[in-house]
C-alpha cells in the first residue's frame, strides 16, 4: 500500500482506478483519460495533487538557499510572485524541476513527488550555517488544481481575495472557509486555472466545495496527455540527472548571469556544446504510439529516442516528444520511430502542440 | 452476440463457431480495462493464426495489449471499420465491436476454451 492524500478514501469511493505514482496510490482516471482530457479543454477539471512535495523556507538566509540551487533567478521575484525553475547537481544534470513562490516572509517551494526526498536532502547538505529553517509541508497540506477555460469563473467567491484579479504566475495567501488557504495562477496542462493549497482538514470541504460549482475530477493520465499537448516536460521522461536545462529546451528558466548557483559552470561550458541530442516534439504520419523508449532512424541509424509519447485527444493525432541529434531538430525533419519492431514515419514540429486559444 | 453462448480465453478474448467461421472479439471486462481505444491493429484476410499466439494489438492512451487468438485457421474477414473507428470496440464488444472471423478446420471445436460461469470466476479472482 502507498501512502494516501486526505482525498484518497473519496478517490477509491467513486471508482477511480488507482496506481502507485511515487509511493502514493492516485487517480489514474475516474471515468475515461480522453473524456477527463477534454473536459479540463472546454471546461474546469480538478486534480488531487497532494502528493507533490510543498517546501517552506523561513529565516534571513532562506533566499540565499534557494538562490544557490535554483537556475532561474528567486532574487528577482516580487511578493507572492511564482516563477518555473530548475534544479541541478553540479554536472548541470537536473534533479527536480520545481515551482518557487515568494511570500513577504520566507519562500516556498513545490517539488515532484518522486524527488521530494532527494530534494529535501540536497537542501539540508547545502544549508552549511545558514540561518534558514525548511519545513516539509507535503503531510500536513492538501493541494488540487482546477484547469480549464471555465475554472477562474467557477472559483469566483471562493476566498477573501478576488481570484480573478490573480495574474498569472502569482499567488495569493488568503483565507478558504476561515482558515489558511495559498492560491496560485499556474497549472500543468496548458489552461487556465488555479492551484488550492489547504490543511488537510479542509481538503474534502474544498474537494465538494470544488464539485458543487462544476469541476469534474481527473485523474494522473489525463493529466499526462494534457502536459505532453503543452509539451510541457515530466521529470523521469524529459527531464533527469543526465539532462540539462539547455538541450530540454528550458534555458528561459536558466539565468546564467544571475550568480553563482550550482550547476552553473557545467551549464556554461554546455551552452558551447553543439553536439548534445535536443528536446523535439515528432507528429507521427499513423494513429500508433510512439512510446518512451522508441528508438528515432534515420536511414536505418538511430538518431533519438522518445521521452513521451501518447494519441493526442485535442488534435487526434499521435505525438511524442523526443531527444535528437541536432542535425535533425529543425520542424519539418523527418525520421521514423520504431514502434516494437515497426517504423513510423515522423516529422519534427515546432512546441508546443497545443496553445489555449487567446480569450 | 449473446455472451451466454460464447467461449473464452483466459486473454480475454470471446469466440463463437458457426459452421467453420469462428468469430472473433474481445471481452467487455477488457474493454472496460483499456478505456481510451486509439488504434487497433488485425491481422490480414489470408493470414494464419495459431492458437495462444497474438495476431494482433489493440493500443489504448495508457498501454498496447496484444490480441490472442483462440484457435487456429487462416483469417477470412476483419473488421475494417475499427480501423477508422477503433472506439467501435466499445460501443459493442460481443456484436459490431468483433475482430476478426477465422475460417477453422472441420469438425474444430472450442471445447479448450472458458464458458460464461468459468470466464466470470476467472475476472472476479484477478480481483475487480
Amino acid at each position: 500500500m502507498g501512502m494516501h492524500t486526505p482525498l484518497f478514501d473519496w478517490h477509491a469511493a467513486r471508482g477511480a482506478r488507482l496506481v502507485d505514482f511515487a509511493g502514493w496510490d492516485m487517480p489514474v482516471q475516474y471515468t475515461s483519460i480522453v473524456e477527463e482530457h477534454a473536459t479540463v479543454r472546454k471546461e474546469a477539471g480538478l486534480f488531487d495533487i497532494s502528493h507533490m512535495g510543498r517546501l517552506s523556507f523561513g529565516g534571513p538566509d532562506a533566499l540565499a538557499l534557494v538562490e544557490q540551487v535554483f537556475t532561474n533567478n528567486a532574487a528577482t521575484l516580487k511578493d507572492f510572485q511564482v516563477r518555473y525553475g530548475l534544479i541541478c547537481n553540479d554536472h548541470g544534470g537536473i534533479r527536480d524541476d520545481v515551482l518557487v513562490y515568494r511570500w513577504p516572509y520566507g519562500y516556498a517551494m513545490v517539488v515532484n513527488a518522486s524527488n521530494r526526498a532527494k530534494i529535501v536532502g540536497w537542501l539540508e547538505e547545502h544549508k552549511g550555517s545558514r540561518n534558514v529553517q525548511i519545513v516539509d509541508q507535503t503531510t500536513m497540506t492538501c493541494m488540487v488544481a482546477v484547469q480549464g477555460p471555465k475554472a477562474l469563473a467557477m472559483c469566483r467567491g471562493m476566498t477573501a481575495v478576488d481570484l480573478e484579479k490573480l495574474p498569472y504566475y502569482f499567488a495569493a495567501a488568503t483565507q478558504y472557509h476561515g482558515k489558511n488557504c495559498v492560491v496560485s495562477r499556474t497549472g500543468y496542462t496548458g489552461e487556465d486555472g488555479l492551484e488550492f493549497m489547504v490543511g488537510t482538514a479542509q481538503a474534502v470541504e474544498l474537494w465538494e466545495d470544488l464539485l458543487g460549482r462544476g469541476g469534474k475530477p481527473c485523474g494522473l493520465g489525463a493529466r499526462d496527455t494534457l502536459r505532453l499537448e503543452a509539451a510541457m516536460p515530466l521529470y523521469g521522461h524529459e527531464l533527469n540527472e543526465d539532462i540539462d536545462p539547455l538541450q530540454a529546451g528550458l534555458s528561459w528558466a536558466v539565468k546564467l548571469d544571475k550568480g553563482e548557483f550550482i550547476g552553473r559552470a557545467a551549464l556554461l561550458r554546455l551552452k558551447e556544446d553543439k553536439l548534445r541530442r535536443q528536446r523535439v516534439g515528432l507528429e507521427l504520419a499513423g494513429k500508433r504510439i510512439g512510446r518512451e523508449g522508441a528508438g528515432l532512424l534515420h536511414e536505418g541509424r538511430e538518431i533519438g529516442k522518445v521521452t513521451s509519447g501518447t494519441f493526442s485527444p485535442t488534435l487526434s493525432t499521435s505525438l511524442a516528444m523526443a531527444y535528437i541529434d541536432p542535425a535533425f531538430t529543425a520542424p519539418g525533419s523527418a525520421c521514423q520511430v520504431d514502434i516494437r519492431g515497426k517504423t513510423e514515419p515522423a516529422r519534427v514540429v515546432q512546441l508546443p502542440f497545443y496553445r489555449r486559444p487567446k480569450t | 452476440m449473446d455472451p451466454k453462448t460464447l467461449r473464452y480465453a483466459p486473454t480475454h478474448e470471446w469466440a463463437h463457431l458457426e459452421g467453420d467461421i469462428c468469430t472473433v472479439g474481445i471481452t467487455k471486462f477488457a474493454v472496460d480495462q483499456l478505456t481510451d481505444v486509439v488504434y487497433v491493429e488485425l491481422p490480414e484476410i489470408g493470414d494464419h493464426v495459431f492458437s495462444g499466439e497474438s495476431f494482433g494489438e489493440i493500443e489504448s492512451v495508457k498501454a498496447v495489449s496484444d490480441i490472442y487468438a483462440p484457435v487456429n485457421g487462416e483469417v477470412s474477414a476483419i473488421n475494417e471499420k475499427l480501423m477508422d473507428e477503433p472506439t467501435g470496440i466499445a460501443d459493442d464488444p460481443y456484436g459490431t465491436g468483433w475482430l476478426v472471423k477465422i475460417k477453422v478446420e472441420p469438425g474444430s471445436t472450442l471445447d479448450h476454451l472458458m464458458t460464461l460461469e468459468k470466464y466470470e470466476k476467472q475476472i472476479a479472482s484477478e480481483g475487480h
